[in-house]
């Protein structure tokens, strides 16, 4: 998948779980959890939107390297 | 002959404001139905009835804020209870349209009197008022706007309800706007903030851009969003928004203030060792699929409603001098609003649910949460409260109790820690849990038996 599809995607499920965030405004270097204030139970839905949409699951080993909106980018465009 | 009356939606609420009737004179009501939804100064929840009949009058409009304990529906046994009303022979066409499918047509903005019913008796079912909804030019058909990923087949809710945030019905409710109308791009096709000032930019009315406020602070309506023929700014009342944070702030201070003054607090932490806790639910999530992952909360709130169970001093009521312990753990879980703002609903009988299940409803119970779809019963009966506001970064949290309870559980971030074992450095995950509890009902001692048992139950996660 192409880094703009795989942005898409990522902008796309986080609307969904959070759907106060300001897309157009939103900073690729947004931690998930500290800036966004993704808990646990928001970012577990992040991954299954992403998984839905994509197709790519990511498994719970590699949660520490998508931490950022840009490492979840980067994870589904490798991936997808 | 009943009445049904403004039912108090937890410890704290001393009032709520009726949003919207799914009722009217005539309908039929059972117990449990589902009949009104009120906003208290925390959430809007759905109300069901205490009264089984045929409603005889509506006491209080959409809008009103009244007591707890107001009547706010009559409702007679049979209808000759009250002659006079449509209740005794209902127009055929009411009666042909059960409460819930006339909720469904409202939002989705169906006039039911179009539709020839294909249900039993000619009544009107869901799904013909879901084709209806589709036949009719609508504004823009709800994949039009949606992103990808959530196409038009899945916009309208699988349960039929429109979700949307209360902040968007209230903000709709503000600007005239129907809410069944606008197409909703939130998750599972809710119709959110935006959707909705969109419409309104859509009717052609000035809405400043979105991007001005900062995340996170309350929408100033009135500022942002004036009505059409909206009212001269000195008669401009005070922003719903900043009102409704200040009245929840007020809300949520007069409790802690009620809990501090009346409840003699003590304080335990400790730290758990969630080693094989999370071995084994790394092992268990590696064969599921996401949708069906645990997370560690799930885990820790199994452990400690088992701990609750065995330590019937920590879970329970002081009312009125007298503590009754609870035979059942109904874990209350306090969840933080995207808005700002908390409430605490319960899991019912969470200690004899399988970690699954309890996961599932975790799940589920947040996602009502903030969507503002709570049952009244998950807001009234908790017997002991958990707060996981480690999951967002902080090591350790020290509640106050939400009373008639006497106890609150704080569970701070899960993180790797130096551990020392058998002599011996390692590392392990662990998690910091506190006990805030009630000294009228338990002492230090029973209140440390209650987090080591915590700790135990932890140990054997494959027993959970």
């Amino acid at each position: 998948m192409n880094e703009q599809d795989a942005r898409q995607a990522v902008h796309s499920a986080i609307g969904q779980v959070a759907p106060d965030v300001d897309l157009a405004a939103l900073d690729e270097n947004s931690r998930l959890r500290q800036d966004l204030e993704l808990d646990s139970l928001d970012f577990l839905r992040l991954v299954e939107t992403i998984d839905e949409s994509t197709g790519v699951d990511i498994p719970e080993r590699d949660y520490n390297t998508v931490t950022t909106v840009k490492g979840l980018i980067d994870y589904v465009a490798s991936r997808g | 002959m009943g009445d049904f009356r403004m039912p108090s939606l937890g410890a704290d609420m001393e009032h709520g404001k009726m949003v919207e009737w799914l009722i009217k004179p005539g309908d039929f009501v059972h117990r449990g139905d589902v009949v009104a939804v009120v906003d208290t100064d925390k959430t809007v929840m759905d109300v069901e009835s205490f009264e089984e009949g045929v409603v005889a009058e509506l006491l209080v409009d959409v809008g009103t804020t009244v007591p707890i304990g107001t009547p706010l529906a009559r409702i007679t046994q049979t209808p000759d209870d009250d002659a006079g009303h449509a209740g005794h022979q209902p127009p055929s066409q009411q009666a042909q349209v059960p409460p819930p499918v006339r909720h469904l047509a409202h939002q989705l903005g169906v006039d039911t009197s179009e539709i020839r019913g294909t249900g039993k008796h000619g009544a009107v079912t869901r799904a013909d008022v879901e084709r209806a909804a589709a036949a009719r030019p609508g504004p823009a058909p709800p994949g039009a706007t949606a992103p990808p990923g959530l196409g038009a087949e899945e916009a309208p809710p699988a349960g039929g309800r429109i979700r949307s945030s209360p902040r968007a019905r209230r903000l709709a409710d503000q600007l005239g706007i129907d809410i069944g109308t606008v197409p909703g791009t939130g998750p599972d096709g809710a119709v959110t903030e935006g959707d909705i000032q969109r419409a309104v930019r859509g009717r052609g009315t000035p809405v400043p851009a979105e991007e001005a406020l900062p995340a996170g602070k309350a929408l100033p309506a009135e500022e942002a969003l004036p009505a059409e023929g909206a009212a001269p700014a000195e008669e401009a009342p005070p922003s719903e928004a900043q009102d409704r944070l200040s009245s929840l702030r007020r809300a949520v201070g007069s409790l802690m203030t009620r809990s501090k003054k009346t409840i003699p607090h003590y304080y335990l932490s400790t730290t758990l060792d969630l080693r094989a806790a999370i071995a084994w639910m790394l092992l268990a999530n590696q064969q599921r699929p996401v949708a069906s992952r645990l997370v560690p909360s799930a885990l820790l709130l199994k452990a400690t409603a088992l701990a609750a169970r065995e330590v019937p001093e920590v879970n329970g009521f002081f009312t009125d001098g007298v503590f009754r312990p609870s035979s059942s753990v109904h874990l209350g879980v306090a969840v933080a609003l995207r808005h700002g703002g908390l409430v605490a609903p319960a899991i019912h009988d969470a200690d004899t649910l399988a970690v699954d299940v309890l996961m599932q409803k975790l799940r589920d119970l947040v996602s009502r949460a903030r969507a503002g779809r709570l049952q009244r019963s998950e807001m009234a009966d908790p017997t002991i409260t958990v707060t996981n506001l480690g999951d967002l970064g902080v090591e350790a949290v020290y509640g106050v109790i939400y009373p008639p309870q006497v106890a609150m559980v704080g569970l701070g971030k899960v993180m790797e820690q130096p551990w020392a074992h058998d002599g011996m450095l390692g590392v392990r995950a662990a998690v910091t849990a506190t006990l805030s509890a009630d000294h009228r009902v338990s002492d230090g001692l029973r209140g440390a038996r209650f987090l080591a048992r915590i700790d135990e139950l932890l140990q054997k996660p494959e027993e959970l």
